[in-house]
């Protein structure tokens, strides 16, 4: 499959080939204000659907493939030659101890790892067929269209909640469409909105730590993304705002991609149909999740997810 | 009571013996808070006593014409015809308001570079290293400076922009040093989750960055418009110092600086006064640039 002969753990899924052309043009910098012919937008009516009728959208995550990727920051090398495959549309956690790599890696899939000083990365990072690290790609558009959340709840401080979800269609110049009907279906697709209508001039700063994640998941949603990367979502929230996010992910999961980067690993066997597991930078295993937690192939997964170290 | 009860014998007293406060440890407290309390007070008394003086001296000056007129020069017949400060504060706020509109854009500008593009290069080291060298130049050498580049260096005279320009020059290590430490405290995370929406940078700074400082900077702002109102040095020979009220900046204007500057040399006891009731203008003016700059970031979200 790659040029070196290296082929992933994962053969089975065929990309759908029908698209790639548009696939290739969305991420093209002078296209990217134009949007991709798989793009929906706008669709929303005025009795937009519940968080459950997001499930009737069409299945439009992007397949990404990480092909030899290595990380450093200055001369430490944080990720050492990954071969990857998150398959469209479902849900990939990334495990593993502290310092082993994860969230270096989730972040050069939306090449948010190059915004720290002296970071940079080598390889490549596949949406479909398109390498996001081409020198012809505008770094902008793979944001749009891969999603992040943070570990953290970072609503924007000075903005209202409304304003918070607007933020991305508003700074990303896409103004195509009605912003408010924009807004409403991201904060459904968040699970979010029966709790906000009333109070969407309120700040977002004000919302509970749990709501205020959903704000941000809102966030993401609302520029349409295909991919959405989760940085440890729920390590800052309770055990029932924990629940919600892992619902809404088994929603999401119909309309995006995810990649979730986890340190529980109970979180990891609810809601990930893939996992991953990574040591020291490197791949250890990856498979249905099921089986890597069940009868994994590498001893040292099989002591991680028994609790014997990490 | 029983919190104090170390005196009274009670049944398992002695095993509390051991968490007693011993008679030297107290003594060494009592001396050492008083030691810090009578730091203080000394620290306090010259700030009382210059609040005392100005108000005392300040106040027998202000009247409803010593606000509303010129000073006239006639300075030698009698207390009554040597004019107010007019003049004086009208210059001071044309002329630190000039100043402030070319320091603190530009101000701004460089510590939005720094914090967000030069981050750690050796150039944004360079820069940081001269704008600390230059918040410790002395306020007279910038008005040197300008003297010689605009007075003598063009051929031409005193001028209220002049001035201005010289004031800029002071302000601009104080706008750029206090911006950079806001911009700093602007959390990463909003950064990155902005950047992760999508946005281009420049798009980042004006939309969220820069709104999540602005109460910050502000504030930064206005500390430095109140250290410039007061400085005397770098107008006196680059402003000059004239009796009419002007609102024209390519003139010679005067200020409250030099007005006090010159009035307090004066022989005649009015004109003394006359500068005791300026500087306690002055002091009025930056105190109350001070308060409005306390209340602007009591509203931050930071710090």
């Amino acid at each position: 499959m790659t040029p070196d002969g290296r082929t992933p753990e994962v053969t089975d899924v065929d990309p759908d080939g029908n698209s790639e052309h548009a696939r290739e043009q969305q991420f093209a910098g002078e296209s990217s204000a134009g949007q991709g012919p798989v793009r929906i937008t706008g669709t929303a009516t005025a009795t937009a659907p519940t968080p459950a009728d997001a499930t009737a959208e069409a299945k439009r995550g992007l397949r990404v493939k990480l092909e030899q990727l290595r990380a450093f920051y200055g001369n430490a090398e944080q990720v050492k030659g990954i071969d990857l495959e998150f398959r469209a549309n479902e849900v990939t956690a990334i495990i593993g101890p502290s310092g082993c790599g994860k969230s270096t890696m989730v972040r050069c899939i939306n090449r948010m790892h190059e915004e720290i000083p002296g970071a940079r990365a080598e390889g490549r990072v596949l949406l479909e067929d398109r390498d996001v690290y081409d020198p012809s790609v505008d770094v902008v558009a793979v944001r749009r269209a891969v999603g992040m959340v943070f570990q953290k709840p970072n609503p924007f401080p000075t903005m209202s909640i409304f304003d918070n979800v607007a933020a991305g269609p508003r700074l990303s110049s896409r103004r195509g469409g009605d912003l408010r009907a924009r807004v409403e279906k991201a904060l459904r697709g968040a699970g979010l909105w029966d709790e906000v209508a009333e109070r969407l001039d309120e700040p977002g700063a004000g919302l509970s730590g749990g709501q205020q994640q959903r704000l941000c998941i809102a966030r993401s949603l609302a520029v349409d993304p295909e991919v959405i990367l989760m940085d440890e979502p729920c390590s800052a929230l309770d055990p029932i705002a924990t629940l919600k996010i892992e619902e809404l992910i088994d929603q999401l999961k119909q309309r995006v991609t995810i990649v979730i980067v986890t340190h529980n690993m109970q979180q990891a066997a609810r809601v990930a149909d893939r996992t991953a597991f990574m040591l020291g930078g490197e791949l250890v295993e990856v498979g249905p999740t099921q089986e890597i937690f069940t009868k994994p192939k590498d001893s040292r997964t099989e002591d991680y997810v028994t609790g014997k170290f990490g | 009571m029983s919190a104090h009860g170390t005196s009274a014998p009670r049944p398992g007293a002695g095993q509390l013996e051991r968490f007693a406060l011993s008679p030297a440890r107290r003594r060494k407290d009592r001396i050492a808070r008083g030691a810090i309390l009578a730091g203080t007070v000394v620290a306090l008394i010259p700030l009382v006593l210059i609040v005392y003086y100005l108000l005392r001296k300040g106040l027998g000056a202000w009247s409803t014409s010593f606000f509303t007129t010129d000073p006239t020069g006639n300075t030698f017949f009698g207390g009554s015809s040597i004019g107010g400060i007019k003049s004086a504060i009208l210059g001071t706020i044309e002329i630190v308001a000039l100043a402030s509109a070319i320091a603190v854009p530009i101000g701004i500008g460089v510590a939005v570079w720094l914090v967000e593009y030069g981050r750690s290069s050796w150039f944004a080291h360079t820069v940081r290293f001269f704008v600390d060298v230059l918040t410790g130049v002395p306020s007279i050498v910038f008005g040197l400076f300008i003297y010689i580049v605009l007075v003598v260096g063009t051929g031409s005279t005193y001028a209220g922009y002049k001035g201005s320009i010289a004031l800029s020059l002071l302000m601009l290590p104080v706008v750029i040093r206090s911006a950079e430490v806001i911009l700093l405290l602007v959390p990463s995370a909003l950064r990155e989750s902005a950047l992760a929406l999508g946005a281009p940078r420049w798009r980042v700074i004006f939309s969220i960055v820069l709104p999540t400082a602005l109460p910050g900077m502000i504030t930064g702002v206005l500390l430095a418009v109140a250290r410039a109102a007061g400085e005397t040095a770098p107008l006196l020979f680059t402003a000059a110092a004239t009796l009419k009220t002007s609102f024209n900046l390519g003139g010679f204007m005067n200020s409250l600086p030099v007005q006090i500057y010159k009035d307090v040399t004066s022989p005649t006891t009015a004109v003394v006064n006359r500068a005791w009731g300026a500087a306690l203008t002055l002091v009025v003016m930056i105190l109350l640039l001070n308060l409005i700059a306390r209340l602007i970031a009591r509203r931050s979200r930071l710090a």
